[in-house]
C-alpha cells in the first residue's frame, strides 16, 4: 500500500498528464462520430452569447451585399408567384386544407467555419424557436446542413462540409440517387459517390437533395458536377460537385422542419 | 508575485478573446489560421507549479474547443505541450535555466526562436492530426501544420517583441 502511495505521489505529474490528455482524447473521439452526446459544442450561453454581440456588430459590415442577395431572391420568388399556373382558391384560404408539410424558419449564422475538416456552423435559433435536432438547414442557393445540438437560443449545424455529413441527393435529370459526402479538401466542392455506372452523367449537370430522407424536400439545390470519374471497383461514379453556395460567406439560412418526420421514422424504424 | 497572477489571468481571456473572434477567422489562402493563444503556454513562468499549469493549459485549450466545437483537440495538444515545455526549455536555453526565473524578454533572439518553433511544430501536429484523425491524409496533416506553424510563430514572434518590456 505505501508503495502504491509512494508511486502516485512520485508520478503525479505524468499520471496528472495522462488523465487530462485522454479525458481531451475523448471528447475528440466523440466528436467524430455523428450524433454522439457531446459536453464540449458552442451552443451554450457563454460562447453563443459572446458570438452573437461580436456577429450584431460584423454584420453591418456586409450589409449591402447581403440585401443584394435577399431582394434577388425576392425577385425569384415574386416570378414565380405571379407566374404560377394555377392562381390559389380563395375557397382554399383555410390553413388546414394546406398541404403543410413543411415548415420554414429563418435564422442567421452567427460562427461560420469552413476551414477545418469537421465544420459546425452556430445559428441564432434554439429550443425556444421550437428548432429541434436533424431539421435541415438551406440558404436561398442550396443545402447547407442539419441541425445537431440545440440550445435555448442557439443551434449548432453540421456543415455538408464535414467529414461526417452524408446526405442523400440525386442527379436531377435522370433521378441516380447517391450520397453527398466531403473528403476535406476544396469549400466549394463536394463529392457524390455510389451512383450506379449505368447512369448518364454529364458535366455541367445539376444535382439536387433525394427527398429520400425525411429531413429535406425533394429538389434543394445542391450544385453542379464538376467532373467524374469511376471509383476502384468500377461500379459506381465518384462525382465532384461545385455548390451552388459560397460556402464561406454564408448569412441568412432557413430552417426546414418536416412535420411528419415522426411518422415517417415511426414507419422505418425497426420494431 | 500578485502581478503575475493577474498578468496570466487577463493574458488567458485576452488571447482566448483574441483567438476565437479573430484568429480563427482569418482562413490564409483558404484554411491557414494562426494559433496565437499557445503564447500563455510560452510565456506562463518557468517556475511554477506543474500540476497547476498543465490544468491550466487544458483549460486554456477546452476554452478553445468550446467556441470552436472541436470537440478536445486544443485541450489534448495544450496539455501536451504543457508536459513536455521543461524538456524544450532545457533543450532551447541550456540546463541553467532552472536554477534562476528565466524572463522571456531577456533572452536571446535565437533560443526564443528555437523554443518558440519547437513548441508550435510539436503543438501543432497534435492539433492536425487529432483533427484530421485519419492516417490515409497524413500529406494534407504535414501541410496543415507546416503553413500554420509559419503563420503562428511569425505572429507570436511579433507580439512577444512589440508587448516586451526591454529597457535599454
Amino acid at each position: 500500500m505505501q508503495q502504491i502511495v509512494n508511486f502516485i505521489i512520485r508520478n503525479k505529474t505524468f499520471l496528472l498528464f495522462l488523465l487530462l490528455f485522454s479525458i481531451s482524447i475523448i471528447f475528440t473521439i466523440q466528436s467524430h462520430s455523428y450524433h454522439k452526446s457531446k459536453f464540449i459544442n458552442s451552443a451554450n450561453f457563454l460562447s453563443g452569447g459572446i458570438y452573437n454581440t461580436v456577429n450584431n456588430m460584423s454584420q453591418y459590415l456586409d450589409l449591402k451585399s447581403q440585401n443584394q442577395i435577399l431582394s434577388a431572391q425576392n425577385k425569384r420568388l415574386k416570378s414565380l408567384l405571379y407566374n404560377a399556373e394555377n392562381n390559389s382558391d380563395s375557397a382554399y384560404i383555410d390553413s388546414v386544407t394546406f398541404i403543410n408539410q413543411y415548415r420554414f424558419t429563418s435564422a442567421n449564422i452567427i460562427r461560420n467555419s469552413y476551414s477545418a475538416t469537421d465544420n459546425i456552423l452556430l445559428i441564432n435559433r434554439g429550443k425556444n424557436d421550437s428548432i429541434k435536432v436533424d431539421f435541415g438547414v438551406i440558404t436561398n442557393k442550396g443545402l447547407l446542413g442539419i441541425i445537431d445540438k440545440t440550445s435555448n437560443n442557439y443551434a449548432t449545424v453540421i456543415s455538408i462540409l464535414n467529414t461526417t455529413s452524408n446526405i442523400s441527393a440525386k442527379l436531377k435529370k435522370t433521378n441516380h440517387y447517391g450520397s453527398l459526402t466531403w473528403n476535406g479538401g476544396n469549400p466549394n466542392i463536394t463529392q457524390l459517390v455510389d451512383i450506379p455506372k449505368i447512369a448518364d452523367v454529364k458535366i455541367g449537370d445539376t444535382i439536387v437533395t433525394s427527398g429520400l430522407s425525411s429531413i429535406f424536400p425533394k429538389g434543394i439545390y445542391v450544385g453542379t458536377i464538376e467532373d467524374f470519374k469511376l471509383d476502384d471497383a468500377e461500379n459506381y461514379y465518384e462525382i465532384n460537385v461545385k455548390l451552388f453556395n459560397d460556402m464561406t460567406s454564408v448569412e441568412h439560412v432557413y430552417i426546414i422542419e418536416n412535420i411528419d418526420a415522426q411518422e415517417i421514422n415511426n414507419l422505418i424504424k425497426p420494431n | 508575485m500578485n502581478s503575475t497572477i493577474t498578468i496570466n489571468i487577463i493574458r488567458f481571456l485576452v488571447l482566448v478573446l483574441f483567438q476565437v473572434l479573430i484568429g480563427n477567422h482569418i482562413n490564409f489562402l483558404g484554411y491557414i489560421n494562426p494559433y496565437i493563444y499557445i503564447l500563455f503556454i510560452i510565456l506562463y513562468p518557468t517556475k511554477n507549479n506543474r500540476a497547476l499549469f498543465m490544468f491550466l493549459s487544458f483549460l486554456l485549450g477546452l476554452s478553445i474547443d468550446l467556441f470552436s466545437d472541436s470537440g478536445g483537440i486544443h485541450a489534448a495538444a495544450c496539455v501536451f505541450v504543457a508536459y513536455a515545455r521543461p524538456l524544450l526549455l532545457r533543450s532551447s536555453f541550456g540546463v541553467q535555466y532552472e536554477n534562476y526565473a528565466l524572463k522571456f524578454d531577456h533572452v536571446d533572439f535565437g533560443d526564443k526562436l528555437s523554443y518558440i518553433t519547437f513548441l508550435t511544430i510539436l503543438h501543432h501536429i497534435i492539433l492536425f492530426s487529432l483533427e484530421i484523425f485519419s492516417i490515409s491524409k497524413i500529406i494534407l496533416i504535414f501541410q496543415k501544420t507546416l503553413f500554420s506553424s509559419i503563420f503562428t510563430i511569425l505572429m507570436c514572434m511579433l507580439i512577444t517583441i512589440i508587448f516586451s518590456r526591454k529597457t535599454k
